[in-house]
């Protein structure tokens, strides 16, 4: 993404619309290449953490290697874990002391939806407590799972949009099962 | 396995050990509710017995039964002589009220923290403990949940859960997800140009 | 200001101080999964700590009692979720103890394989990370590169890297596969060669052996009444390893030996944690080449072992069984039965009490870390802030087991 030369002069009102999208295009673009992430790590998904974050699965070819320890330095939260009752308020309040713009993602089920965990003590998902932009499902994801989501919310950060989305596998799961309704089934039919 | 311990214990307490058995192994020793302090004194501080290695401290509930409705259960490890027991008494009414039994903790320091769990999960209260308060659950929790009248859905939420009216999108996840949400099998979208 | 030459009492120039409180947790960097220790500090040093865990409590008891006996395989390996294997082995083994099951050589063997290199991959991840948070990340990626071997070997066995549910009462979910001999032959030296470079790294460095020496300590005595098991007591000098002890599965018929430590600090842990991973890998040498080759890993039980997928479908007697075993469970006979493997951190114990149906009436879980994790106070108190890190470090604390 190359920056056009004139855009670094006062807008005027109606020229608003073309230069701001250039600008926060370029904004964007910066953001989603260095982001600081505040690993809020609680169970097993963070053995898959630190799997992201080392030399296999390397997350620092993406730009986001640096992790920041508090939240008033960080802009993506990575929730890695089950989120128990206990620690909900600590979670929430990480989340409230973070600056705009910032971005959640849910890393594991047990984040995303509380996971097979169904009880008195686990908080069914995080987005009960703060709002997600991405959900990244898996029990622990596989660090290949976790990438679709980096890349994912590096989509929402270049573009703007603030609508949560899903990882979903890359090939279809159901493609090689045997056909017993005859139906032919195309690889990006998402009514599984 | 030899039944020394089980002797020793039969010995000293007399009517107060109400049975004994070793099913699959184990040597189990149950005793009265008074004679817990003395029993695990016992085990401790005979030389021919030399518990030395705190190994657990639990409870379980046995609703059905009327009186001693939790069992408390300890389970002892001697490094120097290598055998083991479970030493068990019942406390408690059918209610789950009354469940008081003396504390460990003066025998072995690991009873503190076991004593306290005992007490977060089923209620029984550990006398002359020096800290008793919960260790698993928050401070605000209300009942013992692992017992077998506490629902094990039944939560107390700590902080209250979004609405849909905060979040201002749907919060209730149902499948199959639409097309526009996550990633189009291939990530062809991405030629497409984002739609979500 | 007041001026500098004035007249001073014979005592000490009294400051009115407070005793500062400090937080720490239960989302910090240092705090593996987590913990909240609350400090109450005079300068660096602790006054009083208070540890407080239940942060990542997440009910595997109550769990346990809404399924079946097969059904805790899942829950059982998230508890100490570096090295999951074990745990599925040691409550395997608790469950065949009360149904009066042994399983198939085979199979001994095969749960001894993957239960060493679960510890492996365990006691790499701790001594990693306890380096990384004194500093030293570069001995941390290399070590999770070897941890990335074991979980690449794991991932060819069970299907899954982290939390294989791949144990079964009376066997394993599915025989070992033809390349694993292979995968362990090429892989062990590897994984000691990254081990080897890394303690290079570390262990003449002044400023990490000046963190870890004498700090932290405790004697064998106030260890064993804490009931601390595993690296942390064997670090204290005392002898105490399960898989010596009191064998299980073919222990006793590999060579391995028993690190001790002498002072019971933090460099002992560490030190202890390093030299049991080289005897991990001496006893996956031994035991691949013990294993046999073919034969059954699953007992030959029908009340507690699921049928052949084409019995299942083919044969009426398969299709009962398959379905009394899945919709009721295994009947494990009713009592109660309490059964102790070495865990990553020491004396996994499983007591389980059974009312003779499909359904646990109570799975206890002895975790060992604990009362490790109860004895962190004692280790502390009256040290400085900054030693809590190497220490809390070496007690390998698993959120997961420890709340469980």
């Amino acid at each position: 993404m190359t920056a056009s030369t004139t855009t670094t002069r006062v807008l005027e009102g109606s020229e608003q619309g073309f230069a701001t999208t250039k600008l926060d295009a370029l904004l964007g673009w910066a953001r989603k290449y260095s982001l600081f992430n505040y690993p809020f790590v609680t169970a097993c998904c963070g053995m898959e953490f630190m799997a992201v974050s080392s030399p296999r699965y390397d997350f620092a070819r993406f730009g986001a290697e640096a992790p920041r320890f508090s939240p008033r330095q960080s802009d993506l939260l990575w929730v890695v874990g089950t989120i128990s009752q206990r620690q909900a308020p600590a979670l929430k309040r990480i989340y409230e002391q973070m600056m705009e713009p910032r971005w959640v993602m849910a890393f594991g089920t047990c984040a995303s939806c509380g996971g097979f965990y169904d009880n008195y003590t686990t908080v069914p998902g995080l987005d009960k407590i703060i709002p997600c932009d991405v959900y990244v499902p898996g029990c622990p994801p596989r660090p290949e799972a976790v990438f679709d989501g980096l890349l994912l919310i590096q989509d929402k950060i270049a573009s703007g949009v603030r609508k949560p989305s899903i990882v979903k596998p890359r090939q279809d799961p159901a493609q090689h099962l045997v056909q017993i309704n005859k139906k032919p089934k195309k690889g990006d039919d998402e009514d599984e | 396995m030899s039944k020394l311990v089980l002797e020793k214990l039969a010995a000293k307490l007399g009517d107060k050990l109400r049975e004994t058995h070793s099913h699959f192994g184990d040597d189990t020793a149950l005793v009265a509710p008074d004679a817990w302090h003395e029993a695990a004194q016992l085990l401790r501080d005979d030389p021919a017995l030399d518990f030395d290695l705190f190994v657990d401290l639990c409870a379980v509930d046995y609703p059905s039964r009327a009186e001693g409705r939790f069992e408390v259960v300890l389970h002892l490890y001697s490094t120097t002589k290598r055998h083991r027991v479970r030493l068990k008494t019942r406390v408690g009414d059918e209610e789950g009220n009354g469940a008081d039994l003396d504390t460990l903790t003066d025998v072995w320091s690991g009873a503190n923290w076991f004593e306290r769990e005992t007490f977060d999960m089923m209620g029984v209260v550990f006398r002359g403990h020096p800290d008793l308060r919960r260790i698993l659950m928050y401070p605000e929790f209300e009942g013992h949940p692992l017992r077998k009248d506490y629902a094990a859905n039944h939560t107390q939420p700590l902080v209250p859960y979004r609405t849909e009216e905060d979040a201002g999108t749907i919060l209730e996840k149902v499948a199959p997800f639409g097309t526009d949400e996550g990633m189009a099998f291939g990530r062809k979208w991405f030629e497409r140009g984002p739609t979500s | 200001m007041e001026p500098i030459d004035l007249e001073l009492e014979e005592g000490e120039l009294e400051l009115p101080s407070e005793p500062m409180h400090l937080n720490m947790g239960p989302s910090h960097p240092a705090m593996h999964g987590t913990v909240r220790i609350v400090l109450e500090l005079s300068g660096e040093n602790i006054m009083k700590a208070d540890v407080q865990i239940g942060y990542l409590h997440r009910g595997f008891e109550k769990m346990c009692e809404r399924g079946t006996w097969a059904q805790v395989f899942p829950y059982a390996d998230r508890l100490n979720y570096v090295s999951p294997m074990l745990n599925n082995v040691g409550y395997a083994l608790a469950v065949e103890k009360m149904a009066g099951l042994v399983v198939p050589d085979r199979c001994q063997w095969y749960r001894m394989i993957l239960g060493e290199l679960a510890r492996i991959s365990d006691h790499l991840t701790c001594t990693g990370a306890m380096a990384m948070e004194l500093g030293a990340i570069t001995p941390f990626l290399w070590w999770i590169k070897g941890r990335e071997l074991v979980w690449d070997i794991l991932e060819e066995e069970t299907g899954a890297r982290l939390t294989h549910s791949f144990g079964r009462i009376g066997g394993m979910a599915k025989p070992p596969t033809t390349q694993l001999k292979d995968l362990i032959r090429n892989g062990v030296p590897t994984i000691l060669h990254l081990l080897e470079e890394g303690e290079k790294l570390l262990l003449k460095n002044r400023i990490f052996i000046d963190r870890l020496e004498n700090v932290g300590v405790i004697s064998g005595a106030d260890a064993k009444a804490l009931g601390w098991t595993g690296p942390c007591l064997r670090a204290s000098g005392v002898a105490y390893d399960i898989r010596k002890s009191h064998p299980y599965l073919k222990y006793d018929e590999v060579d391995f030996d028993v690190p001790i430590g002498a002072r019971g600090d933090t460099m002992d842990r560490f030190l202890v944690r390093l030299a049991e991973i080289r005897q991990s890998a001496r006893i996956l040498l031994q035991c691949v080449e013990r294993m046999p080759d073919d034969g059954p890993v699953n007992c030959d039980d029908p009340r507690f072992v699921l049928p052949e997928k084409m019995d299942v479908y083919t044969t009426i007697e398969g299709t009962i069984q398959h379905f009394k075993l899945i919709m009721e469970g295994a009947k494990v006979p009713a009592g109660e039965c309490y059964s102790y493997t070495e865990g990553g951190n020491g004396e996994l114990g499983f007591y389980l009490v059974s009312d003779g149906s499909g359904t646990p009436h109570r799975v206890r879980i002895r975790p060992p870390c604990f009362p490790i994790v109860g004895g962190l106070e004692q280790l502390i108190t009256n040290r400085m802030l900054s030693d809590i890190v190497p220490t809390f470090g070496s007690l390998n604390m698993i959120g997961g087991e420890c709340d469980h």
